[in-house]
């Protein structure tokens, strides 16, 4: 009974606990982050749930109202909505619980609005996920896009100019995206992706599908913050409050790089993608552009969340490549690079904001060695998820590259090869260096002694989390042929 | 040549809007500018929504006892004119936003030109 209405509780969760917040938090504003972390865990345990029902069971397919599609709207929970509601909903849950002494600090009074924010953000992404109607998801997309705008323009003094630039950008994308759905509305007379996904092939070589998916692409590749239309993340995340760039970081990229592979491989098919130019091609090679892009700029940053910003982009570029070979393992290695990218830059997020709160900035070149000795726990915890970033085995960043490196050497595909080696040098580069700062001094050369540091951990509902998704990236590391066994299971043909 | 201009002049005044649309977000240099050309680019899609929805000798989707409803060409498609409610309580909701982050930025820097704004963040 309860799971052919999973997917609407997931999304419900969301819903009542937005209302709940402020009704409990007018009248106890501290309650307000344990109702956001219970509703988060209740949508995880929900999702964790649904997840192991569509592996064993199918797809399970929710009609609203009980009418069938196309009339109706349904919520499609399919293996693929499945893996992605899962990741982002216990990575949302870790940062949440993260955020409790981050929003006490640098939103005081505010935290009501926040959570109550919070939960409809990640109501319009959940939305996103399970919607089967293109219509539909633009409108999840909005709502999630709009609590966005307010999450990132809540913290630094410059916040409201970096979110009020992500909001053109970001409405202009959603609204392209629109006129290709639009498009397609006029040559196929529905909007359900599955309904429409079998019509396409009559539609062959026409150019209204061919416009409406340069729109979709485009529009949707700003969220995605794919190469050209990245220009509104690094000032976002950088100026954001740290607990919501945390929040934002690690799961709004992925959502909308879901939609490219919904839209791609599930609603047009990679033959259509490419009927009429190599749009998979020219995809791939923007997001090869853009992991190198990314990578130099991070080199180039000392602000530790500015470089963390560019070292989205740049990963992000590796989802979207993998999107690109459209074979088995390209496709497995890059569900298992959002996996792991969600949980790695969650960490390195929630570090960033541990050591601003601790520390008063986030400065690398400030860094010094005194740090490991006040925070021994939080720079292993970076230690742990700056190897798995630059993809050291037998941690989880390790594994995704792999696959795809395996793909693209079956593919004969030497410019992505060459461009995931390199990259993964960069990464080293930028990370190391703070390692060096941090583990590294040189007795013989006479410098100072190691500064004393009192042991100044920051507190245990900051430590835990962070701690967790540490060892869930060895963890990933090693489980990783279970998780990829499964991801190709999904995969479309 | 003059027949496809004409034939779809409802389209062309669509892409005019788009253009004027994407225009003021990408060159205007006052924030307000740039948001009402966000607003013009918005209404353009809804637009043409509207225009798709239209037919000849067809009435709105009212129920009109002259016109039998299994007789569907009778009637408008009702579809995107529905949908286009939707967008446009979505567009209000982002204006809506754009102007509170607007009086932020104003309270803050006490100046809505990007250039001037990018000077002082600097």
């Amino acid at each position: 009974m309860i799971e052919s209405h999973l997917p609407a509780y997931i999304a419900l969760t969301f819903v009542l606990f937005s209302v709940l917040i402020p009704v409990f938090g007018l009248w106890k504003s501290e309650l307000s982050q344990p109702l956001a972390v219970l509703g988060a865990g209740i949508a995880a345990g929900f999702s964790l749930f649904g997840f192991f029902d569509v592996i064993n069971d199918g797809a399970i397919r929710y009609y609203f109202g009980g009418w069938e599609p196309p009339v109706g709207i349904e919520f499609v929970y399919d293996g693929l909505s499945a893996f992605f509601v899962l990741v982002i909903n216990a990575v949302a849950f870790f940062v949440l619980i993260h955020s409790h002494h981050i929003s006490k600090r640098e939103f005081p009074g505010k935290e009501m609005p926040y959570y109550s924010l919070a939960m409809l953000m990640l109501l319009g992404f959940n939305g996103m996920i399970l919607t089967g109607d293109l219509f539909n998801l633009y409108v999840f997309l909005e709502i999630a896009s709009l609590a966005g705008y307010a999450l990132i323009a809540i913290g630094d003094k410059p916040a409201p100019y970096a979110a009020f630039r992500y909001l053109i950008i970001g409405t202009a994308g959603g609204t392209l995206y629109l006129l290709g759905v639009g498009y397609m509305y006029t040559v196929t007379g529905t909007l359900n992706i599955i309904d429409m996904a079998a019509m396409l092939p009559m539609l062959y070589e026409s150019n209204a599908v061919f416009a409406a998916l340069i729109l979709m692409i485009v529009g949707i590749g700003v969220k995605a913050a794919l190469f050209p239309m990245h220009g509104w993340l690094p000032d976002s995340y950088t100026y954001a409050s740290s607990s919501s760039t945390a929040l934002v970081a690690p799961i709004g990229t992925k959502v909308a790089a879901y939609i490219l592979f919904r839209i791609i491989l599930w609603l047009f098919g990679i033959e259509i993608t490419d009927a009429v130019a190599p749009i998979s091609y020219i995809v791939g090679v923007l997001a090869c552009i853009g992991i190198l892009y990314g990578s130099i700029m991070a080199i180039a940053q000392s602000e530790m969340k500015r470089m963390l910003a560019y070292s989205s982009v740049s990963q992000i570029g590796y989802i979207i490549m993998g999107l690109s070979l459209a074979n088995p393992w390209g496709f497995a290695g890059a569900l298992l690079h959002v996996l792991n990218h969600a949980v790695m830059k969650a960490c390195l997020f929630m570090i960033s904001g541990q050591l601003r709160l601790k520390e008063g900035h986030s400065d690398m070149s400030r860094f010094d060695d005194s740090y490991r000795k006040k925070y021994p726990w939080t720079m292993a915890s970076f230690t742990i998820a700056a190897i798995s970033m630059i993809g050291l085995p037998p941690l989880a960043g390790f594994f995704s590259k792999w696959y795809l490196v395996l793909e693209t050497i079956d593919n004969s595909n030497w410019l992505f090869l060459v461009v995931i080696l390199i990259s993964s040098l960069l990464n080293a580069v930028y990370f190391f260096r703070v390692l060096e700062k941090v583990y590294m001094m040189d007795p013989s050369k006479g410098q100072k002694k190691p500064k004393d540091g009192e042991y100044s951990e920051p507190k245990a509902s900051m430590m835990i989390p962070t701690s967790i998704l540490a060892i869930s990236l060895i963890v990933i590391g090693f489980a990783n042929a279970l998780i990829v066994g499964v991801l190709l299971n999904i995969f479309p043909f | 040549m003059l027949d496809f201009f004409l034939g779809h002049y409802a389209y062309w005044f669509t892409i005019i809007l788009l253009s004027i649309g994407l225009y003021g977000i990408l060159f205007k240099k006052n924030l307000i500018k740039k948001t009402i050309g966000l607003a013009i680019l918005q209404i353009s899609v809804v637009m043409y929504f509207v225009s798709i929805a239209s037919k000849w000798d067809a009435t709105v989707t009212v129920l009109n006892p002259d016109f039998p409803v299994d007789q569907v060409a009778n009637y408008l498609n009702p579809l995107p004119h529905t949908l286009m409610l939707t967008a446009i309580v979505v567009g209000v909701a982002t204006l809506g936003v754009a102007f509170t982050l607007l009086i932020a930025i104003y309270n803050r820097f006490e100046t809505l030109d990007e250039e001037e704004l990018i000077e002082k963040i600097q």
